[in-house]
C-alpha cells in the first residue's frame, strides 16, 4: 500500500475518522500529566529558580513552531509537484496551529527572559528569526483567506511557504550559526543526533513527556482541521453546482 | 495548592496562563469549525439527494 493512496480525500476521511479519537485520548493522557508534573512536581533550578517551570511550555511550543513549518514546506512541495489536494489542505490546516505555537513560544520566551536576562526582548538571531517566522505564518493564513480560487490560493501560499522556510531553518540553527545573542543552545539535545544530554533527569523527563504531549496535540488538531478543510472544499463545490 | 514560586510567581503563571488561553482557544475554535462544517455538509448532501430523487 502506497502513502499516496491517502492523498485521496475519501480514503483520508475514512482513515483519519478512525484515528482521530485515539489521537485525542493519547493527547489528553500525555499532555495533561506532563504539564501537571512540570508545574507541580519539579524542583526549582539552582540559578533560574521557579522560572525553569516555563521550559515545559516554551520548549515544546518552540519545537513545534519550527517543525510545523517544515511539515507545511513538505506538504506544499507535494502540492506543487504532484497536485494532491489533501496535501495543500493539510498545510492550510496546520498553519493556524503553527502560528499559535509560535506565539506561545514568543510570549513564554519574553516572560522567561525578563527575570533571567533582564529584558523582555532582544534582537538576537534566534528571537528575530522566530518573529519573522510568525509573520510568515500570519501572511500565509491571510493569503489563503484573500484568494477565492482554491488552486491559485494553494499555488501562491505554497510559494510563500517555500520562501518562509528559510526563516524556519534560521530559527532552528540560529544558536549554532551565530555565536552571539542571549538565547542559549538547545534545551533538548537528545533530539539532535550525537548530542549529549546535559539536563538532570528531574527536568528532562517531564520535558520529554511534554514534547510528546504537544506533538500529539498537533497531530490531533492536524487531522481534525484537515478533515474540516476537506469538508469545506466539498461544501464550496456543492454550492457552486447549486448556483 | 500552588507550588511555591517565590518571586517568579508572575512570569510562571503568565506563561502557563497564556499557553492555556491560546492553545485552549485553538482547540475550541477547531472543534467548533469542525462541527459547523459537518452540519452544513450534511444539510447540503441531504438537499442534493432529495433533488436527485425528484
Amino acid at each position: 500500500m502506497s502513502i499516496w493512496e491517502f492523498a485521496n480525500p475519501v480514503r483520508f476521511m475514512r482513515l483519519s475518522g478512525r484515528l482521530l479519537p485515539y489521537f485525542a485520548v493519547l493527547t489528553a493522557i500525555t499532555l495533561i500529566p506532563a504539564l501537571v508534573w512540570g508545574f507541580f512536581f519539579t524542583p526549582d533550578d539552582y540559578r533560574q529558580g521557579a522560572t525553569i517551570k516555563i521550559i515545559y511550555v516554551h520548549v515544546p511550543t518552540a519545537f513545534l513552531a519550527i517543525n510545523i513549518y517544515f511539515m507545511m514546506f513538505v506538504t506544499s512541495l507535494i502540492w506543487l509537484i504532484r497536485r494532491h489536494h489533501v496535501s495543500a489542505l493539510a498545510a492550510k490546516a496546520a498553519a493556524p496551529v503553527g502560528a499559535i505555537m509560535t506565539l506561545i513560544a514568543l510570549i513564554t520566551g519574553a516572560v522567561w527572559g525578563q527575570p533571567i536576562w533582564g529584558t523582555w526582548w532582544v534582537w538576537d538571531p534566534r528571537l528575530t528569526s522566530f518573529l519573522i517566522m510568525f509573520i510568515f505564518y500570519v501572511g500565509y493564513i491571510a493569503l489563503w483567506a484573500a484568494i477565492d480560487e482554491p488552486e491559485k490560493a494553494a499555488d501562491l501560499t505554497s510559494i510563500l511557504c517555500m520562501i518562509g522556510s528559510v526563516f524556519a531553518i534560521v530559527s532552528r540553527y540560529a544558536v549554532d550559526f551565530w555565536n552571539q545573542g542571549l538565547h542559549q543552545g538547545t534545551s533538548a539535545p537528545l533530539l539532535r543526533p550525537g548530542a549529549e544530554n546535559q539536563m538532570a533527569p528531574v527536568f528532562w523527563q517531564p520535558l520529554m513527556l511534554s514534547l510528546a504531549g504537544f506533538f500529539l496535540l498537533f497531530l490531533t488538531l492536524l487531522l481534525l482541521r484537515t478533515r474540516t478543510e476537506i469538508r469545506n472544499r466539498r461544501i464550496t463545490a456543492l454550492r457552486a453546482r447549486e448556483a | 495548592m500552588l507550588p511555591d514560586l517565590g518571586k517568579y510567581v508572575v512570569p510562571v503563571l503568565s506563561a502557563y496562563g497564556a499557553m492555556i488561553i491560546l492553545a485552549g482557544g485553538l482547540v475550541l475554535a477547531s472543534l467548533k469549525s469542525a462541527k459547523d462544517s459537518k452540519k452544513t455538509l450534511a444539510k447540503l448532501e441531504q438537499k442534493r439527494k432529495a433533488k436527485s430523487n425528484d
